[in-house]
């Protein structure tokens, strides 16, 4: 079965589609690198039919004005995220450890470079 | 509503008024999901839309570099409609159906995109103007309460700015033209300026959902208010550019520090919301006829992905 015949065929009055299931492209999340140097940075998402259409699709979309000098795309359904519900136990370990941070420490102000 | 969900209301309520962002996976209230779609939909349509009055003029454009210049404009205004479909997918909701909605006439576009170009002036003026006037709108929005909006904006705001600068450069090559020219100018100008101001949406006693967003910081500020700074700034422009704005009330009021204007012709206005407008049944068709015959399209290539997909799995032999 011809696709495009099925479509290019369609006149007005009739049923849009020819029944056969449309195409869902699956959604890919887009990370940009802005310049050498600096890390991979999200800055949105797009749907295309495989990788490689992804990288192109989101070369056009988030780089039309020299954005970045490197793209990652990766497919939503890859990317496994803390969940916002158990955002205050999952993060508590960090929460009451002020000794990992250097202002933790009272140094007289005349000792030099500390 | 049970306790738990008054304590996320209360707690969203909390984000929102500590100025705080809404991200995607949040809880949030239906009527704020709800209301954040129907505005970031109606958004996303009104790029794709707008893609077609100054589409109209590409291969007619009267330089290669007007030519360059008017392509990259109208590629930027797809890319706004997939950013902000991209943050509608957010919310849970998928673009494919937000398009079946739009051609279904279920959801609108900005009414300005339903009037005609009809000479290449209507190009710089539609940067200039209607540009400028999405811009007042859409700055106060990169800062609103729902994080993937207030990103898309962000983007979206540094791309206008090109968008007005082309078309004021390209307006400001015209007056310095002829006087065939300059008069060519004068009649875009007259054409669009009572429908850029009509962008701003209805004045604010028939605005039933501005107070609604602007407490949960969607909005930041009243349809008139931003309405109010954009004949402020608009003014001193067209004064640069040497044309008169077609308004007999439009003068500067002291007392106030902002100028005075004449009534806006809402009927017209809402002949045009509700499809009567010069062009809506053409912006509709075409968007239809884009979509449709575009199917065969994105079916061949999830079939060749497939394909593909189905062959690498194959283990080499």
């Amino acid at each position: 079965m011809s696709m495009a015949d099925d479509t290019t065929a369609h006149v007005e009055g009739e049923p849009r589609f020819d029944g056969t299931p449309k195409a869902v492209w699956p959604l890919y999340e887009v990370f940009v690198r802005g310049k050498r140097g600096l890390n991979h940075v999200h800055v949105g998402s797009l749907h295309a039919p495989d990788d490689t259409m992804a990288l192109h699709n989101a070369r056009n979309l988030y780089t039309r004005r020299n954005e970045g000098v490197s793209i990652w795309v990766v497919r939503g359904d890859a990317i496994t995220a803390s969940s916002p519900d158990e955002k205050d136990p999952f993060f508590a370990p960090a929460g009451d450890k002020v000794y990992r941070h250097p202002t933790f420490y009272d140094i007289p102000d005349d000792v030099p470079h500390l | 509503m049970t306790v738990t969900e008054q304590e996320l209301e209360a707690q969203f309520e909390r984000t929102v008024a500590s100025e705080g962002r809404v991200e995607p996976r949040d809880w949030m209230p239906e009527g704020y999901r709800k209301t954040l779609i129907r505005q970031i939909a109606q958004h996303a349509h009104s790029e794709i839309i707008g893609m077609q009055p100054e589409g109209n003029w590409i291969l007619r454009a009267p330089s290669l570099r007007r030519k360059a210049i008017l392509l990259a404009k109208v590629q930027d205004e797809a890319g706004h409609g997939l950013y902000l479909y991209s943050a509608t997918e957010t919310l849970g909701v998928d673009r494919g159906e937000l398009t079946e909605k739009l051609i279904d006439s279920k959801q609108k576009y900005s009414s300005i995109f339903n009037y005609p170009t009809l000479t290449f002036a209507d190009i710089g003026v539609i940067g200039w103007l209607v540009d400028g006037a999405a811009i007042v709108n859409q700055v106060p929005l990169c800062r609103s309460s729902y994080g993937p909006y207030a990103r898309a904006m962000v983007r979206i705001c540094k791309e206008e700015s090109f968008h007005q600068r082309q078309g004021f450069e390209l307006l400001m090559t015209l007056m310095a033209g002829t006087e065939a020219q300059r008069a060519m100018v004068q009649d875009a100008v007259d054409r669009w300026w009572w429908p850029s101001l009509m962008m701003f949406g209805p004045a604010d006693g028939d605005s039933p959902n501005t107070q609604q967003s602007m407490a949960w910081r969607i909005k930041r500020h009243t349809n008139d208010e931003l309405r109010q700074r954009y004949v402020d700034m608009t003014v001193p422009q067209a004064e640069a550019l040497g044309v008169t704005l077609p308004d007999p009330e439009l003068r500067w009021n002291d007392e106030r520090q902002a100028h005075d204007f004449g009534d806006i012709d809402w009927d017209e206005f809402m002949q045009v919301v509700k499809g009567a407008g010069p062009c809506n049944a053409q912006r509709l068709q075409n968007r239809r006829a884009a979509h449709e015959g575009g199917q065969w399209v994105r079916d061949a290539a999830a079939a060749y992905a497939a394909k593909q997909a189905a062959r690498a799995e194959v283990p080499a032999a």
